[in-house]
């Protein structure tokens, strides 16, 4: 239903060059000829229907510049992506105008980002942050949009009685099921989910990853879920991308992946798991 | 008194002539927010400069002028513009609406009926409507490039959890022509619905910030409501003026201190004086 293919994000001048001479073979994403720095480089993701696709590495291996660049948040250096319920996956999505960009982010894609404060916004109440998504997609019924809201809160096991509180009031648990709630507003074919349990208690991070097993198995969303941690990979996804320095340096069923993996970089990933 | 050392109209014709041309794409693209080069004027910017150098720039020698202030012919701010413009010009001013083919205004719309061959210009402290949400200028031009007015209803929304009703009394925000959110500038919400399908042109400039918009006659504007939280103008408790005994009309609330007695009178002077002597033209 997703189709990315050779995504590359440059932050920089870019020479050129700075494919070439960076990677996992040189140990950098930093170009030693103009120092752009190379997020992401020629990247390839196949995404199912309800599916879950799991993407892993350290810091700084370009994982979440990834999501960002498929939320549009972030423009691509170059590549492709085709999502399905967009001009049946026909047109490209990165060459679309700023409005269909925008349509595309209001009824395709959800996303759940690891610091609340990026996917909500604080001066809103909770219900406020839910609507938002709601007008976005032409919900201007008052009454219609407190039910709504009232159902996702309720479908992500938060207080209905604590709607029109401030999300800065929460706990970070809390505020992580409000995101999770806007993202699911207008039912979206894909989610992205970013570090979403980074940061969490070990019992809350249950919780949220419970809880996304829910709403995946209930609601048969397809889901990209960008993660450090191996023990949220293996409960959540079926198959998985590791990446390093910008590249995708294996990929697989997660079984597969963490069982026997092949790269030395993912085998130094698995042997540091506590 | 006239002035000898001014130009007619105190502006150069240059300036009048950059303003008339930034009018003209305010009337083509209804409340679009137009950049234009805002002069230094004798009085201070956030006193009307922005309504005043529009005025000077489309006022001719057969026009006749009216200036209100919140709907009164003599406070201050409107004597002092309309004496400013007058010694500049040498035009006639009036301060009956019907006699006027200009219209100066600051925070209301007169509540006699405006004609097609009338132009009425206001005063706007705060031409960005969604200011309201969103602090940065870069975001809110990309806001109106790409008709994203998201935060201005979650905005309402917010409002209505809170308080059980939109408060907002002034500067309600409107949606012109099914395109542009646009400041009604800070008219009082009875004077929105007479944006609606007007047959007299308004034009909007703001001095301070810079900016000219306009609403042609005959345009849509619309209010921003839910299908189920309704647009209300200000409900008076069905008092009349005291003056005049009208029911219709926007109205202050006055207080005698010496009597000890509230009441309520008209807003608008010159139609509360003409209503009292029988003389007005209904819709």
């Amino acid at each position: 239903m997703l189709s990315v293919s050779n995504l590359s994000k440059i932050y920089g001048s870019g020479c050129g060059l700075c494919l070439e001479l960076t990677g996992p073979g040189v140990g950098s994403n930093i170009c030693p000829k103009c120092h752009s720095i190379v997020a992401c480089a020629r990247i390839d993701l196949d995404v199912y229907p309800g599916e879950i696709v799991g993407i892993v590495g350290e810091s700084g291996s370009g994982k979440s510049t990834l999501i960002k660049l498929l939320h549009f948040d972030q423009a691509p250096t170059s590549g492709y992506a085709y999502l399905q319920g967009f001009e049946d996956g026909q047109v490209d999505m990165f060459a679309v105008s700023n409005q269909k960009k925008r349509w595309l982010r209001n009824y395709q894609l959800g996303i759940v980002y690891q610091n609340p404060n990026a996917g909500l916004n604080m001066e809103f109440s909770c219900g406020g942050n839910i609507a938002d998504k709601l007008i976005a997609a032409d919900w201007y019924n008052y009454t219609r949009i407190r039910s709504r809201a009232a159902e996702l809160l309720q479908k992500t096991e938060l207080p209905v009685q604590r709607m029109d509180e401030l999300p800065k009031r929460f706990s970070g648990g809390m505020q992580q099921r409000v995101q999770i709630a806007k993202a699911l507003a207008n039912n979206p074919p894909l989610l992205l989910l970013d570090e979403v349990t980074t940061g969490l208690d070990v019992s809350v991070q249950a919780q949220v990853l419970r809880l996304i097993r829910q709403i995946q198995s209930a609601l048969q969303i397809a889901m990209v879920v960008v993660s450090h941690d191996f023990a949220v990979i293996r409960m959540l996804t079926e198959r998985t991308l590791v990446m390093r320095n910008g590249r995708v340096v294996e990929s697989g069923l997660t079984d597969q992946v963490m069982e026997d993996p092949h790269h030395p970089y993912t085998q130094l990933l698995i042997n540091s798991m506590l | 008194m006239t002035s000898y050392s001014y130009n007619y109209g105190f502006l150069d014709e240059q300036t009048k002539k950059e303003i008339r041309r930034k009018l003209l794409q305010a009337v083509a693209i209804p409340g679009y927010q137009v950049p234009y080069g805002s002069r230094e004027m004798p009085i201070a910017r956030g006193w009307g400069t922005g309504g005043l150098q529009i005025t000077l720039s489309i006022i001719g020698k057969q026009d006749t002028l009216k200036v209100i202030d919140q709907g009164c012919d003599f406070s201050v701010n409107a004597c002092n513009l309309r004496n400013f413009i007058a010694a500049t010009t040498g035009n006639t001013v009036t301060t009956d609406t019907a006699e006027a083919s200009i219209v100066q205004t600051r925070h209301r719309i007169p509540e006699e009926a405006m004609r097609e061959d009338q132009i009425l210009v206001f005063q706007v402290p705060y031409p960005e409507i969604l200011r309201w949400v969103e602090p940065s200028e870069r975001e809110t031009r990309r806001m109106h490039a790409e008709r994203d007015y998201g935060k201005l209803w979650v905005f309402l929304y917010e409002d209505i959890v809170r308080w059980g009703e939109i408060t907002l009394s002034y500067r309600y925000p409107v949606l012109v022509n099914q395109r542009y959110a646009m400041d009604p500038s800070p008219i009082p919400r009875h004077d929105v619905p007479k944006l609606h399908q007007a047959e007299t042109l308004f034009l909007f400039g703001a001095g301070r910030e810079k900016r000219l918009y306009a609403v042609p006659p005959y345009t849509e504007v619309v209010p921003l409501q839910f299908e189920d939280y309704h647009f209300t103008v200000e409900n008076f408790g069905g008092q009349p003026c005291r003056s005049c005994g009208s029911t219709s009309s926007y109205l202050n609330e006055v207080y005698d201190s010496e009597t000890n007695e509230r009441y309520f009178s008209c807003s608008d002077t010159s139609h509360c004086a003409k209503n009292s002597q029988g003389a007005i033209r209904h819709e």
